[in-house]
């Protein structure tokens, strides 16, 4: 390692790393260490030592991990080298921590605002940032068609560049926010040659609440709260890794029938999830019989889940310490009865939709995610096991019961939209092999640990990543002893997927673009927080 | 089998017996024009309503249940609305040609809708080169199509526009293929000429295999003539939101609604017409009991319910599909409809020249 | 060639097992629930959270004691209570008692956190889940009901 680096032990600990020394340790770190997996990047204020970021790294090969920070003291100029050129995903990602903690990173191609208006005034995650800088806006908003780039000139100052987005002569037309196959508020513009998209350049935020900027002046308890409403199709996941999180940060360990139900609801959620995606995915390909087909199956889970946690989409379940409720008493005989209704449905899936002709002809070859820049980007989930990637936190970073489970983590090899799209349909047989192994055999035991009134985490900081609906998503805290958190991060599942959108439907049709969206399965408020 | 040339006959002879005879002909191309108009309104609320119900089948639904018993008056109520709905018009178009689109589109279809013959003596348009006359009215609506997206101003009804003109003009030639097919076995383009040649079998039995493949043929691309089914890429609503029709709101918008609809049930009662025999009631040869049964249904139910029918199994497969990519559309006319077409036209020949077909 | 030929019968034959399994739906069960028919057998699931309530026994008296942990483990100040401090009659000892328990259910985010931090059980989910009203003033709600 780097000899100016220091090791610092609270929490999970992490290298601290100067902000001179930092590009070069990471360039090693990238080529030569083979750490190619950029998990998260935080932007962090730490108050008298600057601002900075937080960089989570894995080593897709050996399973090794690092945590580094660096910081620049500076904080009106603060200055951070860019990383984007070794690891894709860090491009929005940089994006975000300029936009909210105004981080100028250096050599980034596109230091744009990614969740925030572009005439917002300040930045709001910064400790010092004044709430009144911002009144309600009701302008309409402008489009930024210049991206600001921050260069190093040789002498070692730096220089503001700005490069047009579009040509003048390009065909932009806008895919969003207001459309029916972005499945939210999520805004493309699309460069068009005919049908052929050219160029597409990414627009989010339309609905971002700042939640993790709520977190902050919220006790532990009342941030799960949020959590639910991130990716609102993996609610149990999101607050079982922050659950898991705060548990690890107070040593706390739950009981085994704690972590079954935690495991069970989990693959739930996921079999809601991913039915959801093939309904979706054929809705937005045309198909709208399988729309139904695949609500009305999703629906049993939906009951299931109703009937134990009182909620649908939102249900609030786990607590720190433990589940809301003890499993329902029809629980258990209820969760049988899907599974057997289950299986044979998956058949007519695969006769109406997966073995149609059409669906084969437009998914197969098309938005091609190479193994490579899944993992770059950090495209983890069912996208990045499409490209043969085996992400799956549940076998690489096994939590609650999945390492006492059998079952197979699927993965394909070419990365097309018909890969992406498999991906999920196998998965829910695994799910549902889960679901089959723990349902009978729930240990007895209590299903919420004794806590304390009020939670104070000791000083430090943690990340704890749970196997989402979509991907990989984590949470890092970083605690300062009080009974808030000094900031808390959710690793979105869907930026990086949106991230690589611009890469893998270069080349491709409209109607290619709306396949590709709908099987990379992003959910846009997970993606804006 | 009833003929309504008599009753038509009649009132000509009671209207030339107290007027003029260019007065009475005046005077009856408005009344057949009115009652043209009506037919072509009840058959699309029939149809809007048929498609509601038909796909909320398919799709473990209900569909309308809510106005009238079991929803029938749910049409009505939404042409009421849509009636009253402000008709906007986006800035920096072409208003002339924005508000002409619709009624270009509208014409076609009611054209195309007066070739149809509907029952023994009930054709309105029906001169030797019927078949000709429609397939030259349908694709009027190509037009409307066309100018409806380029003079929107809106980038996503150009790309629909786009999309439907290679789309549409593509698939005319293979719904003339399969149509010149049937030509071949009968010799005739004239509808009435061809639905009688059928009193003795539908030209889906008498033609066989070249018959059924030129009936799939036809199925299948007068599915895409009208924009419908896995072929509706020139309004792919998870697309383009609504392709053309994007800027159109009130009764714009309607028009295009309606025609759309009518328009599947033109292309159905042409396929009822010109395979399944038209208005000529099943008969199955040596059962004269039967065939005498079948003689006392009306040749209007009779079509009705060949042209529903046919009606029924275009929606059942737009329910199903999803919806082809514009390159796949274009593959599948060029690289497949066309070739088949085009060697079936050659078997029909060889069958009708060596005297195979009943 | 052959391609060609084995690439359209095999794309007939899945078109056909699609609409196969398309016909077999048309005649299945409809899932439709006719719901504002069907209120009288419809059932929620007892956990269901519609909305915070306050049960009260037959006597017209609730068990809040006004102690305000609902109030403050509440994320975004759906609940707001009035107290006044009264002399016990029985122990003499000044006692809190409640006055008004207002709830914004526009603005609850069901968490069950207040549910969790009441100590005597005063406040609960019911099931009730038809909230429709004109104006949101009329989802501020009292809970309990005013002691003469």
């Amino acid at each position: 390692m780097e000899p100016s680096a220091v090791w610092s032990d609270a929490g999970d600990g992490m290298f601290r790393v100067p902000v001179s020394s930092f590009r070069t340790l990471a360039e090693k770190l990238r080529n030569e260490e083979g750490f190619d997996f950029l998990r998260s990047l935080t932007g962090m204020d730490w108050g008298e030592e600057g601002l900075g970021c937080v960089y989570h790294l894995e080593n897709t090969v050996t399973g090794e991990n690092v945590v580094l920070s660096t910081a620049d003291a500076d904080r009106d100029n603060a200055r951070v080298p860019s990383v984007h050129d070794l690891w894709k995903g860090a491009n929005f990602n940089e994006r975000e921590a300029y936009d909210f903690f105004g981080i100028r990173f250096v050599g980034h191609p596109d230091l744009r605002r990614l969740f925030l208006r572009d005439d917002w005034k300040g930045h709001p995650f910064r400790k010092d940032y004044d709430m009144s800088l911002n009144p309600l806006n009701m302008e309409n908003e402008g489009n930024e068609d210049e991206a600001p780039s921050y260069e190093m000139t040789p002498d070692g100052g730096y220089i503001l560049r700005r490069h047009p987005l579009f040509e003048d002569q390009e065909y932009v037309i806008n895919i969003g926010p207001q459309h029916p196959a972005t499945h939210g508020v999520l805004r493309f513009r699309v460069s068009l040659e005919g049908e052929t998209i050219k160029k597409i350049d990414v627009h989010s935020g339309y609905i971002h609440r700042g939640i993790e900027k709520l977190c902050e002046s919220l006790t532990y308890p009342q941030t799960l709260a949020l959590t639910d409403r991130l990716d609102y199709l993996g609610a149990m996941q999101n607050r079982h890794a922050l659950c898991a999180c705060i548990e690890k940060a107070m040593g706390l360990e739950v009981s085994d029938r704690i972590k079954c139900i935690r495991t069970i609801m989990d693959e739930l959620q996921r079999i809601d999830s991913h039915l959801l995606f093939i309904a979706c995915l054929s809705q937005d390909m045309g198909a709208l019989e399988v729309f139904f087909l695949g609500f009305r199956d999703r629906e049993k889970v939906l009951d299931i889940l109703e009937q134990t946690t009182g909620g649908r989409l939102i249900q609030t379940y786990n607590t720190i310490g433990g589940v809301q409720a003890d499993i329902h008493p029809d629980f258990v005989k209820k969760t049988k009865e899907f599974i057997r209704y289950m299986r044979p449905k998956m058949r007519e899936y695969q006769e109406i939709f997966t073995d149609n002709v059409i669906v084969r002809k437009r998914l197969t070859g098309t938005g091609i995610l190479s193994r490579e820049d899944a993992i770059s980007f950090g495209a983890t989930g069912g996208s990045g096991r499409a490209s043969g990637w085996a992400c799956d936190v549940r076998k690489r970073h096994p939590y609650a019961m999945y390492d006492k489970v059998d079952f197979e983590e699927i993965t394909f090899t070419s990365g097309d939209c018909f890969d992406r799209y498999m991906v999920r349909v196998k998965e829910i047989e695994q799910s549902l092999n889960i679901i089959e192994q723990l349902i009978d055999n729930i240990p007895e035991g209590e299903w919420q640990m004794k806590v304390k009134p009020v939670i104070k985490l000791p000083e430090g900081s943690w990340y704890t990543a749970v196997e989402g609906s979509r991907g990989e998503f984590g949470v890092f805290i970083e605690s300062r002893g009080d009974k808030f958190p000094y900031r808390v991060k959710f690793r979105s599942t869907g930026l990086p997927l949106v991230s690589c959108i611009d890469t893998i439907s270069r080349n491709a049709k409209i109607a290619d673009l709306i396949a590709i969206g709908g099987t990379l399965d992003y959910v846009v408020p997970d993606i804006d927080r | 089998m009833f003929d309504f040339g008599i009753i038509t006959g009649w009132i000509h002879t009671q209207l030339t017996s107290v007027m003029s005879d260019q007065l009475a002909i005046f005077l009856e191309c408005v009344i057949v024009g009115v009652l043209l108009l009506l037919v072509y309104v009840i058959v699309a609320i029939i149809m809007i309503y048929m498609e509601r119900k038909v796909c909320a089948a398919f799709q473990c639904r209900l569909g309308p249940t809510r106005v009238g018993p079991w929803g029938s008056l749910q049409v009505f109520c939404d042409v009421f609305k849509m009636l009253t709905k402000e008709i906007i018009t986006v800035r920096h178009s072409d208003k002339f040609l924005y508000n002409l689109a619709p009624f270009i589109v509208i014409l076609a279809s009611v054209m195309a809708f007066a070739c149809i013959p509907m029952s023994r003596g009930l054709e309105i348009l029906d001169f030797n080169v019927g078949v000709f006359f429609f397939m030259a009215a349908s694709s009027i609506g190509i037009v409307g199509i066309l100018l409806a997206g380029w003079s929107s101003n809106s980038k996503f009804s150009l790309i629909g526009a786009m999309r439907s003109g290679a789309q549409m003009i593509s698939y005319e030639l293979s719904v003339g293929l399969s149509i010149l097919t049937i030509v071949v076995l009968t010799d005739t383009m004239q509808f009435s000429e061809i639905v009688m040649r059928q009193a003795d079998g539908w030209f889906i039995f008498k033609g066989h295999i070249p018959a059924v493949i030129s009936f799939i043929i036809y199925l299948i691309a007068a599915n895409a003539e009208v924009n419908r089914g896995p072929f509706d890429l020139p309004e792919a609503e998870s697309e383009l939101t609504a392709g053309y029709h994007t800027e159109y709101s009130g009764m714009h918008f309607g028009l295009f609604y309606v025609a759309e609809f009518v328009n599947l049930f033109i292309v159905s009662s042409i396929a009822a017409t010109i395979f399944l025999g038209g208005w000529m009631p099943l008969h199955i040869p040596g059962l004269d009991g039967f065939n005498a049964a079948m003689d006392w249904i009306p040749g209007f139910v009779w079509y009705f319910a060949k042209a529903f029918f046919v009606v029924w199994l275009l929606m059942w497969i737009k329910w199903t599909f999803p919806r082809l990519r514009i390159d796949q559309i274009l593959t599948l006319e060029w690289k497949y409809l066309v070739p088949i077409g085009l060697a079936n036209l050659l078997l029909m020949v060889i069958v009708v020249v060596f005297k195979l077909h009943f | 060639m052959r391609d060609y030929i084995k690439g359209l019968f095999s794309g007939i034959w899945s078109l056909l097992t699609g609409m196969k399994v398309t016909f077999r739906e048309y005649f299945t069960p409809k899932i439709t629930e006719q719901y504002p028919e069907n209120r009288a057998t419809l059932k929620m699931n007892e956990r269901f959270c519609g909305e915070l309530v306050m049960p009260h026994d037959e006597n017209g008296s609730n068990r809040c004691i006004a102690c305000g942990l609902c109030q403050m483990a509440c994320p975004n100040g759906t609940i707001r209570i009035t107290s006044e401090t009264v002399t016990d009659p029985g122990t003499g000892k000044p006692k809190k008692r409640l006055v008004k328990y207002e709830y914004d259910l526009g603005s609850c985010m069901f968490c069950h956190l207040c549910v969790n931090a009441c100590p005597h059980h005063a406040i609960e989910f019911s099931t009730d889940f038809e909230h429709a009203v004109f104006t949101r003033g009329k989802l501020v709600k009292t809970l309990n009901k005013q002691q003469s």
